[in-house]
């Protein structure tokens, strides 16, 4: 063996429990990027041999076929054939089967064996194949198959070490234990040869318990289904809320006690000024919504991991058809209201190039948790909240009623872009519905953390860097003792802000929220935390200063503003990242650009209506 | 003897073996995705499922042990020969 670290590429159908795998062998240490020039995750990550020595694996997207009928599918393709840009030719391939289901997994292994690269099978899910009443024998597949077979179950690291001595032995070639299988040539040949060698394997069948489909007579039964789906999604978003309330206040409280430290080490001046209110308030106040995005995240995985979640895309299809999308579509959706950018990238999966388009144009308007600090805090100073009905309040109403303004809004975007921009034949709907199955906590806990670090970074790097930006710019120049104006207005923030404001006027925005706007572009949180920054230094002393951000809302912003300030949030695309992933995602800046373009235009016209029919009601 | 019938007619638990394909009639690349999930002539299939408030437009096949979501548009140009004997549910 060479000095470099052999590589090792997991390849399987989608369900085979392939990423668990990966998960199990490579703990939490991964590397997501991307291969060059195509949308493709790559992730990698290392384990090691019995005898300490390590190996590179990378885990490669799911595929049904080496025939491709997606991007992911070329990349899985061109990685096993060695000839893919950005990847050195695997020393082994491990092909990843699901147990229960093997007829149909081995057409795509069958076709891998056939290029006679160095292979073992891992024959993963041999705990849901005997739930299901299956006998295996896995001698039998090695037997046929000629390579070895190694059986996994991935979710409860059975069989890991099996899999690694075998790769070992393989990659030492040791072992060549029978000679390799002539594989059919074509399409129907090799069903049929799957399904042969999946006869001789089975040793047994009965009955069973067929858990998944029972649990599918009532997850998709025609009317219970979109209840139970219904009531899924609404328990999901009282517990962003209801779970996060503790949390958030550790989060401020360790804010305060930071900020109150260095208050106390550090004598007044700038350095003391620009660490509490540029840094410690700037990245507190977008950190505290972690718990709330995690949470989310949590849902969104378990959902995913069980398999409810492509149950949820075959209720929701129908509907996404009528507006031109489809089920796939759902998914993506879902996971922007926790997030725009993991939904842009989730919309991979959609193999139909128009539907994907029209679902990372749209995916901006749900409602993503980084809107939740900005709605959280004007809903808070100008609803009040009173009871609407029984366990009902006002401003939860509100809530509501602004995200239903995003999903009906996106849902009349699609429409109108896939009968224009995106115009083109109505997409199929085809999707595998794997077998439901216990998450596996690590699974969950592998993806829960990689999400927190991206958000950390994110609040660590953009928006920290557009919080101690602004607060620069609104703290000089200095103004003048005996000036009549304030220091807001004589800085240099102030005075961009005064050029912008006769634009966002009619739509009822004043000074301070034009002056907000503009670190806003960084990410839409930082509104929360630039208004708060502004009033902090326009504070004349520190009794106005010791007031909340509310009172000061309250008395300097007229409810049609406060309105009119939800109403552009909902639709104004207010977010560096998502125009950068948006980019990425697509190749080029056309698409970013009418992104940008139609949103602000929306975002314009909905609080210019909001604003005017609210003061003509004399709000 | 049951007469054949497309997949979008074909009664819910009810068995039936693909007798005919119309590829024609769906793009190249839809017809391999098919074919991938194993949909092909000559196999058999269970419609166990379909939509939202009973429209029969997506449904769910049971094809070997696997469960396909399908729309209707595609399950249109899919020839079924229903089995003699309903497997009992």
């Amino acid at each position: 063996m060479s000095e470099i670290a052999p590589l090792i590429v997991l390849a399987g159908n989608p369900n085979s429990g392939k990423s668990a795998l990966f998960n199990a062998l490579t703990g939490a240490r991964q590397k997501i990027g991307n291969y060059p020039g195509v949308t493709v995750e790559r992730k990698s990550g290392h384990f090691s041999f019995a005898d300490g020595r390590h190996a590179e694996l990378v885990d490669l997207p799911g595929s049904y076929s080496l025939d491709p009928t997606s991007p992911d599918e070329e990349v899985t393709r061109g990685v096993i054939m060695g000839l893919q840009d950005g990847e050195r030719r695997p020393d082994a391939i491990v092909i990843v089967l699901d147990a229960a289901n093997l007829d149909n997994h081995l057409r795509f292994a069958l076709e891998v064996i056939g290029l006679g690269h160095p292979v073992v099978v891992a024959l993963n899910m041999m705990d849901l194949a005997e739930r299901d009443g299956l006998t295996l024998d896995p001698k039998k597949l090695e037997e046929l198959l000629g390579v070895p077979v190694v059986p996994t179950v991935a979710v409860r690291r059975r069989g890991l070490d099996e899999l690694t001595a075998t790769l070992e032995n393989r990659l030492q070639q040791k072992t060549t234990p029978h000679k390799p299988i002539v594989v059919a040539e074509r399409d129907h040949g090799l069903r049929k040869q799957a399904k042969q060698i999946a006869n001789q394997v089975i040793v047994a069948e009965t009955a069973g318990r067929r858990w998944s489909e029972r649990a599918d007579r009532l997850f998709l039964h025609p009317f219970l289904g979109p209840l139970i789906l219904l009531s899924v999604l609404f328990i999901m978003f009282q517990a962003v809320f209801a779970w996060s309330e503790a949390p958030i206040g550790w989060i401020e409280g360790a804010s305060e006690w930071a900020a109150a430290a260095v208050e106390s080490n550090l004598s007044p001046g700038f350095l003391r000024d620009f660490i509490i209110e540029g840094a410690i308030g700037g990245v507190g106040s977008v950190v505290v919504f972690l718990p709330q995005i995690l949470i989310l995240f949590l849902f969104i995985l378990i959902l995913e991991a069980s398999g409810y979640m492509t149950r949820a895309a075959f209720i929701m299809d129908r509907l996404m058809a009528s507006v031109g999308l489809s089920g796939r579509s759902f998914i993506p959706l879902l996971s922007s209201f926790a997030c725009a950018i993991p939904g842009i990238m989730a919309t991979r999966s959609i193999a139909d190039p128009r539907d994907r388009l029209t679902t990372i144009l749209v995916a901006p308007l749900m409602t993503c948790a980084a809107r939740l600090p900005v709605y959280a805090i004007i809903i808070g100073a100008f609803i009040p909240p009173t009871k609407v009905g029984p366990g009902i309040g006002l401003q939860g109403l509100v809530l509501f009623g602004l995200y239903v303004f995003g999903i009906v809004g996106a849902m009349i975007v699609a429409l109108v872009l896939r009968s224009t921009v995106t115009k083109g034949p109505n997409s199929g709907f085809l999707m595998e519905m794997p077998k439901y199955q216990l998450p596996s906590l690590r699974d969950i806990l592998i993806g829960l953390w990689q999400r927190a670090w991206i958000f950390l970074r994110r609040a660590g790097t953009i928006i920290f860097a557009a919080t101690v930006v602004l607060w620069l710019l609104l703290t000089f120049p200095k103004v003048p003792e005996d000036s009549a104006m304030s220091q807001v207005d004589y800085s240099v923030a102030g005075r961009i802000a005064n050029v912008i404001a006769p634009v966002v006027k009619p739509i009822g925005f004043n000074r301070d929220i034009a002056l907000a706007l503009i670190p806003a572009m960084a990410a839409r949180e930082v509104a929360v935390a630039a208004l708060a920054t502004t009033y902090a230094i326009d504070a004349p002393d520190e009794e106005a200063e010791a007031k909340s951000l509310t009172e000061r809302l309250q008395s300097g912003w007229s409810l049609p503003t406060a309105l009119a300030f939800l109403a552009w949030f909902v639709f104004a695309p207010q977010c560096i990242s998502t125009i950068a992933v948006t980019k990425r995602e697509t190749n080029g800046w056309k698409w970013p650009m009418f992104m940008l373009a139609y949103l602000f235009a929306l975002a314009y016209v909905a609080a210019g209506i909001t604003y005017w029919s609210a003061v003509a009601l004399g709000l | 003897m049951p007469t054949p019938t497309t997949l979008d007619q074909l009664p819910l638990r009810q068995n039936a073996q693909i007798v005919a394909v119309d590829w024609g009639a769906i793009s190249d690349n839809e017809g391999r995705r098919l074919r991938a999930l194993g949909i092909d002539e000559g196999i058999s299939v269970e419609k166990l499922y379909k939509g939202m408030f009973g429209l029969n437009d997506p449904i769910a096949l049971k094809v070997g042990r696997m469960l396909i979501a399908i729309r209707k548009s595609h399950a249109q140009v899919i020839s079924v020969r229903p089995d003699p004997v309903a497997i009992p549910a």
